[in-house]
């Protein structure tokens, strides 16, 4: 193992750690950009839904109108489809006698790292914006004024899922992979 | 977990939470409430409320319409929304929507038994009780003679069964003996709905208190009262014991809202000094009034009243209770709006009553007396 950097005793966590194939956390990181931010997106849009559809009873005006807030849930899961998608690009090949090396660490940990960021910072979001969501539905069925007022906090609480998404797209830049030899 | 009911609270609430404030908004208005009190006969009543939502259960009435058939098809559709909201609910929201049911039970098991001792026909007394708070047996309760037969026979299969636990006496049932009944068994009642608030915990439990808080003070501060003006009509000393009894009930009765102002009540359960000079029941209104206006809610409401003006406590009281009430609505994810809806269209219902009464009786000068208009 040309190379591979050795941290601890054999035996150590530190040296288990670095014993994970970055394949691993890459694989890893990928599933948490889209599974967590799919959840995101699922708590969001039941929250919003529940109150939507009670609301729509009395009021059912209010129905295509506050879709939006859905659609802006719904906006969460694309993020971390989007992400996903980029991550499982910058996976590449690497010879066995490579795999240990630090880029390849690298490598890994950075796309690890991506993942949970974008999956966490999409998963309060998806929060954020479906309890804004019902709000928005539960006061717009009292008062029609307050659904643009509204949407515009729901629009704030929708990018802080992007600034994830910025800031996961470009972490997993730096995700470079020996070049074979 | 305080805070974070948001996250949680809309996968058994949500739909109902969003029902209910859809049901608020069809309360009436300043603007409809204005229009009704112009009304000159009860088929404009009828007509205005045909607007509102009310309209479908009036609309099949016969002209020769009475005050009692207003208020009986209003609170039909109260009930209807009830039971709906009811059968949608899933625990714990079912078990909280049951517990605003109590007080109407208990009212209704005290309507038979104070009926039945006067020699009423049942059947005429089950048509007057609230729909809201029957139950599967009340139609026995009037075989009853004394409390312990009360609960042996009846009601030891109603809801109503644990609150009984101080009141059992073998004592024959009498005027003076069931009214500290009803008052004792709401306190129960009350300590139990808090207490089971308190374990919702969050939002819930925050509006709930102060809710349940308030209608505990007012209970306290209207049985004083009363047994301050029964005082001064009979200072006899066989019924000196028996307002002693009162005095404690009042005293259970507040016992548990004590947490906001200590001392209160005590101040208030003491205020019963019959002065021989005194007799007159104003006079203990203004001492419960001394003792009320140390409190920062009560004075606005004492405030207002000038002396003398006993009568209209009642109405700053339910003022308050409303305001209160709406604010419930400010916040989202708790089941205090469950039971504000519920009280605010028992309000609401009151008002129409008041007002039918009036346009029935010709007494339209009065019709503002009591109308506490929601919105």
């Amino acid at each position: 193992m040309s190379g591979a950097i050795v941290i601890g005793a054999s035996g150590s966590w530190a040296r288990a750690m670095l014993k994970i194939s970055p394949y691993t956390f890459s694989a890893i990181g990928i599933a948490v950009a889209i599974g967590v931010s799919v959840l995101g997106a699922a708590w969001g849009i039941y929250i919003t839904g529940s109150s939507l559809i009670g609301a729509a009873i009395k009021a059912p005006r209010i129905t295509s109108k506050n879709l939006i807030s859905v659609i802006f849930c719904e906006a969460v899961a694309i993020y971390g489809v989007i992400v996903a998608i980029i991550l499982q690009t910058k996976l590449e090949s690497v010879p066995g006698s490579q795999m240990y090396v630090p880029e390849s660490l690298r490598a890994g940990y950075a796309i690890f790292a991506s993942g949970i960021i974008v999956g966490f910072a999409n998963l309060v979001c998806g929060l954020c914006v479906g309890i804004i969501g019902s709000s928005c539905a539960l006061s717009d069925a009292q008062n029609s004024s307050l659904f643009v007022k509204i949407l515009v906090i729901e629009i704030f609480g929708s990018a802080l899922g992007l600034f994830g998404v910025i800031v996961g797209i470009i972490m997993s830049a730096q995700a470079t992979w020996p070049s074979k030899v | 977990m305080y805070g974070f009911e948001a996250m949680t609270f809309n996968i058994h609430g949500g739909y109902l939470e969003a029902i209910v404030r859809g049901h608020r908004s069809g309360l009436l208005t300043v603007a409809d409430y204005n229009n009704l009190c112009q009304c000159e006969t009860l088929d404009d009543i009828k007509m205005h409320l045909s607007a509102t939502e009310y309209g479908p259960y009036l609309q099949n009435e016969p002209s020769p319409l009475h005050t009692t058939t207003i208020v009986e098809k209003c609170t039909v559709k109260l009930v209807d929304e009830y039971k709906h909201m009811l059968s949608q609910a899933t625990e714990p929201l079912s078990t909280f929507l049951e517990y605003i049911t109590y007080g109407h039970m208990i009212d209704n098991v005290v309507l038979i038994v104070t009926g039945t001792l006067h020699e009423r026909d049942v059947q005429e007394l089950l048509e007057k009780c609230h729909p809201l708070g029957m139950f599967d047996s009340i139609a026995t309760l009037a075989v009853a003679q004394n409390m312990r037969e009360l609960y042996r026979l009846v009601l030891v299969d109603t809801p109503l069964a644990p609150y009984f636990s101080e009141c059992i006496t073998s004592e024959d049932l009498d005027d003076m003996n069931i009214e500290i009944m009803r008052n004792t068994l709401y306190k129960a009642y009350l300590e139990d709905f808090y207490q089971f608030c308190q374990k919702l915990g969050g939002a819930t439990a925050e509006i709930m208190s102060d809710l349940l808080a308030f209608e505990a003070d007012r209970r306290a501060v209207n049985i004083t009262i009363n047994r301050c003006c029964h005082d001064s009509i009979l200072c006899s000393s066989l019924e000196q014991s028996l307002h002693e009894m009162i005095v404690e009930s009042c005293i259970l009765v507040s016992a548990y809202c004590k947490t906001n102002y200590p001392y209160g009540h005590e101040e208030l359960a003491v205020c019963e000094d019959i002065d021989q000079v005194h007799v007159l029941a104003c006079v203990y209104i203004i001492d419960v009034r001394g003792v009320m206006e140390k409190y920062p809610p009560y004075q606005a409401i004492f405030g207002k009243l000038s002396y003398g003006e006993s009568q209209m406590l009642d109405k700053a009281f339910y003022e308050e209770e409303v305001k209160r009430l709406c604010l419930s609505f400010e916040q989202q994810f708790h089941y205090g709006v469950f039971f504000a809806y519920m009280r605010l269209r028992e309000q609401e219902i009151r008002n129409l009553m008041w007002i039918s009464e009036c346009v029935a009786q010709n007494q339209k000068s009065r019709v503002h007396d009591s109308v506490v208009s929601i919105f």
